[in-house]
């Protein structure tokens, strides 16, 4: 994609606003990563009991008055932190923006579960009389909530929208705002993702139906990618959103530059409600990579989608044998080892989380790797202990969804 | 229930639905809406939070009636005057 580009159609990062389980900004979260601190603790929920999950503590107030979470979602919530954050992050003159050139692209996994399950509960004691059903529920489940209440908190005018796209959603956000800036719709896209799904009690459930809810008996060790004791996923929240900016803009007020967006691609398995598809994997990195003009042995550091299911784990690690088979280069980690699946978030959290490599030249790890699975050996995975780089320059990050959705986002240093 | 009564369920309601607001000044007589940041839906909460907590049922052509604390007290009254403050 850069080939031959112009500055107005190369899309750089000049901003992350992000909460995840171990980290409420870059620099929190980065510091757990390389010092192996998961954020995964004991979690309750209704009609579950006791289970695990990633639960984030950013502070709410920090954007919002109490009104507005009273009002708003907890998915809206993290929005307006993680695009807040991002804000200031970018260092830029927001008071005097046009915000009607402002975009906000959301991705989520899943979004109005929450509050359905709530009014349902609180419905039942009301024999289930729909008189009591409240009138906050269709502004709350309304697929655009999340981005509509960044939206609202921001006073932005410009276009806002979710991009359901399952787990793959993150990058999904990021590619539909590098896409808007390439197209003008807007002047400065608010792209990623968040999750609130550790407040809807129908996720774990439905993953535990599945056979795919992990458990454990120490919360830190419950999230093991690529180990043969894996049991499942620990669900998550979280959020990342990216200020993203065309290169001529960010330079023009000499921005600080996280990375460009290299190249992307999205595709379908068209094979699977659920079980994931190595082939259409490695085609989507292989699209990516083409796209960015780049050869696998260019990518210093994949970051994988891996969610510690046998059958997620193995299927994407026989794409990336596909991919980067010959690559002496490529190292491999993995991020829900530390926080679990944030799902909407995940894959925008897992490239933030990385891009400080640019930098420190640091791969972090995948932690909770004590019996490594022979079908993830994978030459390059970064097991338990970081690795230090030479040098890092280019990132290329997994995230997989759902209904057989696909996403890849390959970030260069600038 | 009491005027009085009816009065503090009234500033229950408000404390949970306008937290960030200070209700210790509220004047009787003038319009909630002038002296608080509510819109429609919170007026609408206030409907809700009645129906949840006493089964009062205000009809929608009533709601100008709930204007101020002195008018929603006054129309509550009748309707409240054998229900237990909660």
């Amino acid at each position: 994609m850069i080939a031959g580009m112009s500055e107005r159609d190369r899309i750089v990062i000049t901003g992350i606003g992000l909460t995840a389980p171990n980290g409420n900004n870059l620099g929190e979260f980065r510091e757990s990563l390389l010092s192996g601190r998961s954020g995964v603790t004991p979690y309750e929920i209704r009609y579950i009991g006791a289970t695990v999950a990633g639960v984030c503590h950013f502070d709410e107030l920090r954007y919002q008055k109490r009104k507005d979470l009273r009002r708003g979602t907890r998915a809206g919530s993290v929005g307006i932190y993680c695009a807040s954050e991002a804000i200031a992050d970018a260092g830029l003159d927001w008071a005097n923006i046009d915000k009607s050139m402002v975009g906000v692209y959301v991705g989520v996994t899943e979004h109005g579960n929450v509050e359905t399950e709530n009014e349902i509960y609180e419905l039942k004691g009301f024999d289930y009389d729909t008189k009591f059903w409240s009138h906050h529920h269709n502004p709350r489940t309304v697929a655009n909530n999340p981005a509509g209440e960044v939206s609202l908190g921001l006073g932005i005018t410009g276009p806002h929208y979710t991009i359901g796209a399952a787990c793959a959603a993150g990058n999904a956000g990021i590619i539909q705002g590098a896409q808007m800036l390439r197209l003008g719709e807007c002047d400065l896209a608010l792209a990623g993702g968040v999750s609130e799904s550790i407040h809807t009690f129908g996720i774990f459930a439905s993953f535990k139906s599945q056979g795919a809810l992990a458990s454990h008996a120490d919360a830190c060790r419950a999230s093991r990618p690529f180990d043969l004791d894996r049991n499942g996923i620990v669900v998550s929240e979280g959020g990342c959103l990216y200020a993203l900016e065309r290169l001529s803009d960010a330079k023009a007020r000499g921005a600080k530059l996280y990375g460009e967006i290299a190249g992307y691609a999205m595709n379908s398995d068209a094979s699977d409600f659920v079980l994931p598809n190595a082939d259409r994997q490695a085609e989507c990195m292989n699209l990516a990579l083409r796209r960015a003009h780049m050869a696998a042995e260019d990518v210093d550091i994949v970051s994988t989608h891996a969610t510690g299911t046998e059958s997620g784990d193995t299927q994407e690690c026989a794409a990336l044998r596909r991919v980067f088979g010959d690559s002496q280069n490529t190292l491999f980690n993995n991020s829900k080892s530390f926080i679990g699946h944030t799902m909407g978030a995940a894959g925008a959290l897992e490239l933030g989380g990385n891009l400080p490599a640019f930098s420190d030249r640091v791969c972090h790890a995948t932690i909770n790797v004590d019996r490594l699975d022979p079908q993830c050996a994978l030459d390059g995975l970064v097991i338990n202990e970081p690795r230090e780089r030479r040098r890092v320059d280019v990132i290329l990050n997994n995230s997989f969804g759902m209904l057989g959705i696909n996403s890849v986002v390959i970030v260069k240093r600038i | 229930m009491t005027p009085a009564e009816i009065k503090e369920v009234i500033l229950d309601i408000l404390e949970d639905i306008a937290p960030d607001e200070d209700l210790s000044g509220l004047k009787e007589d003038v319009p909630l809406r002038e002296q608080l940041e509510l819109d429609s839906m919170d007026f609408l909460d206030i409907v809700m939070e009645l129906r949840k907590r006493y089964r009062v049922q205000i009809p929608e052509d009533d709601y100008v009636e709930l204007s101020t604390m002195q008018s929603t007290v006054k129309y509550l009254a009748p309707l409240m005057k054998d229900l237990q403050k909660a």
